[in-house]
Formats: structure tokens, sequence, C-alpha cells
């Protein structure tokens, strides 16, 4: 949506505040980090990423990064603590899957079970495009006008005959309007 | 005519959907799978909580059959459940406490007031074994079998119902004998 739309219906101070208390939201959200101490700026930067992309198993629409439970904060100590110990991210999901399952992964393996989550909308919205075009592509291809005069057909003559008469008929509505 | 056919496709999808959502409205989609299923109680190192300073081991868990139940004095369904499972341990159903995030004096406390029911009680104030269990909330009952394997998990509190319908069926399956 270009700004000028946007200011336009909401003005340029309620712009501008929207937009404040959107970057201050995205602060609050990248404090957990700043509580740990981290070896390394690169660790701290992992912690960030999957401490987001781990969800909490008790709050499940949040990821520990955000969420205040204690089983979050618990899951956050731990990822510091293995990241600390030199695990890989994939060691790190995995020691997470051994004990929640698959469900704590915010981004589901792509396997065979989740292939229908995965790549099932996309399949849906191009079967809707495809049936789509061949509807339109068939209503086209319809030989007929509307007035039942086949398409293509005329020669000049008719066409001029068949323009007089289809004025005639949008006369005589016009004469029946202005009654 | 085949066109025509097609366009039963949208009723076929929502008839496909209808039936994928109805099997789900029976589960409850905020219960976790349990991950543990077919593994024995992780290594643990942990107090006991009525006696201080004795360190435990998965050696000094009882013989199986048994429930592991999870509990913590700021646990609210904990306190719910827990005459129950007095009821149940007079009975003499096996159940082992796992004192989770919780702090000794006041889990001694609510045991004195409330009855003792656990054969031992693991002090997890740190929540170690609570998490290599994949325990994420207060109360949980883990059903370990005759071979000391985790077999089915209770999430929430358990009273005459879950006991009757799941817990006692599944435990008399693994050998134990009312």
């Amino acid at each position: 949506m270009r700004p000028e739309f946007v200011i336009s219906r909401i003005g340029r101070r309620a712009l501008i505040a929207v937009a404040l208390l959107f970057s201050v939201l995205c602060t609050v959200v990248s404090a957990n980090a700043d509580v740990y101490d981290f070896s390394s700026e690169e660790l701290r930067s992992r912690f960030e990423t999957l401490t987001f992309e781990l969800r909490c198993p008790k709050c499940q629409n949040q990821n520990i990064a955000d969420s205040n439970s204690v089983i979050a904060s618990d899951l956050r100590d731990e990822v510091q603590r293995l990241l600390e110990d030199g695990y890989s991210d994939e060691g790190i999901f995995n020691y997470m899957t051994d004990r929640y399952g698959e469900f704590v992964l915010y981004e589901p393996a792509v396997n065979e079970r989740t292939a229908v989550l995965w790549f099932g909308p996309l399949a849906a919205a191009l079967g809707g495009l495809l049936g789509l075009y061949f509807w339109l592509r068939s209503r086209s291809a319809s030989p007929v006008e509307r007035d039942g005069t086949a398409k293509g057909t005329l020669s000049d003559e008719s066409r001029a005959s068949r323009l007089a008469r289809l004025k005639a008929e949008a006369d005589s509505l016009e004469v029946t309007r202005d009654r | 005519m085949t066109r025509r056919l097609l366009l039963f496709i949208p009723l076929l999808a929502f008839g496909l959907l209808f039936y994928l959502f109805d099997a789900e409205l029976d589960t409850n989609p905020g219960e976790l799978q349990m991950a543990r299923e077919g593994q024995p109680i992780p290594d643990f190192k942990l107090e006991s909580l009525t006696r201080e300073g004795v360190l435990l081991t998965n050696a000094d868990l009882p013989k199986p059959p048994y429930l592991l139940n999870v509990w913590a004095t700021w646990c609210p369904a904990c306190v719910q459940e827990h005459p129950f499972l007095v009821q149940l341990s007079e009975q003499g159903v096996p159940i082992v406490g796992l004192n989770y995030r919780d702090e000794r004096p006041k889990a001694l406390d609510w045991l004195a007031r409330l009855n003792n029911p656990y054969v031992e009680i693991l002090y997890d104030s740190k929540g170690k074994l609570g998490l290599d269990l994949g325990v994420y909330g207060a109360p949980e009952t883990y059903l370990i079998d005759a071979n000391g394997v985790l077999v089915y998990r209770h999430v929430g509190a358990v009273n005459a119902d879950v006991w009757e319908n799941s817990l006692k069926p599944k435990l008399v399956a693994t050998g134990w004998k009312p």
C-alpha cells in the first residue's frame, strides 16, 4: 500500500505513531537475547534465530522468544547452554524434538507426512487458476453474440443493418424510460 | 458431460475436508504427543525431596510398573487431583512423585497438609528431568511399564474418570495386579 494513500486515509501523524509503535514492539522482542551472556556475537545471533523458530509447548501460538511461561524460559536457558556447548542448529532442533516432538518446531520438517501441509495450498491455488483459465477460454470461444447472431459471420452490409436495428432498440428503451 | 462432472470437484474437496476436520474433533489440539514414548526414563541425578542430601538415580526408582506424577505447590490443579492420588496409594497403586520447579520447604509443608501418596519423590527444582521427559506443565502423570519403559502420559489432573478409563486399564495391561 503506497504511503500517500495511507496518509490520505489516516493522516500523517497517525502514520508516524504507528511506525514508532511498530519499531518499539520490535525492540521488545530482541530483549531476551540481551539478558544472556554469550561468548560470541555469533552465538547471540543464533540464539535469536533459534528461539524464534522453536514453539512454546505450553503457549503454542508463541515461540519461546516471546512467551513468558516457565517452560519457555527454561527452554531459552537450555538453548543458550546448548549453544555454548557447541551444538549445531540441527543438533539443537533434534534435542528439542527428542523431548517435545515435531510440534515444537515452528517450521515442520518437509517429509512425506507433511507434504500435504507444505504443498497443498499451492497445489490448490494452481488448480484454481488453471480452472479459471480454462473457463475464461471457453467463454470467449463461444460462437454467438448476445443477440444470437453468429460471431464473425456478418458482411459490412448486414453489420450496418444490425447496427441500425440495435440503435432502434436502444432508442425505444430510452423512450420508455422518459415516461 | 465431463465439464459437468468437473463441477463436482469443489463438493468432493469439501467432503474430504469435512471428513478430515471431523476426525480432529475428539482430539485435544493443545496436547503434545509424548516424544519419549517407548523409551526408558532419561538418566537423572536428583535429591530426594523428603531425605535432604540423599542423591537418587534411575537405579533408585522402585520396581516397575508404576505411575510418575509431576506436581508442584504453585499448581492449583495439583491440589485438586491430590486427594484422589492419596486414595489410589491407599489402594496399593505405586506412585513416584516428581516435584517440579518447586521449593523444598513449601513442598514438604504442602505434603504435610495434604498427605503423601508417593513411594519416593524426586526433587527437580531446576526442572532438568522434567525437560528431558518433555514435561510442559503440571500436573502430568506418566505410566512406566514392567520393563521400565514410558508407555503413556496423561496431561492434566487425574480423577476417577481418567483412572477408570485410561490409567487403570493401561496399568493392568502392564501386569500390575490391583
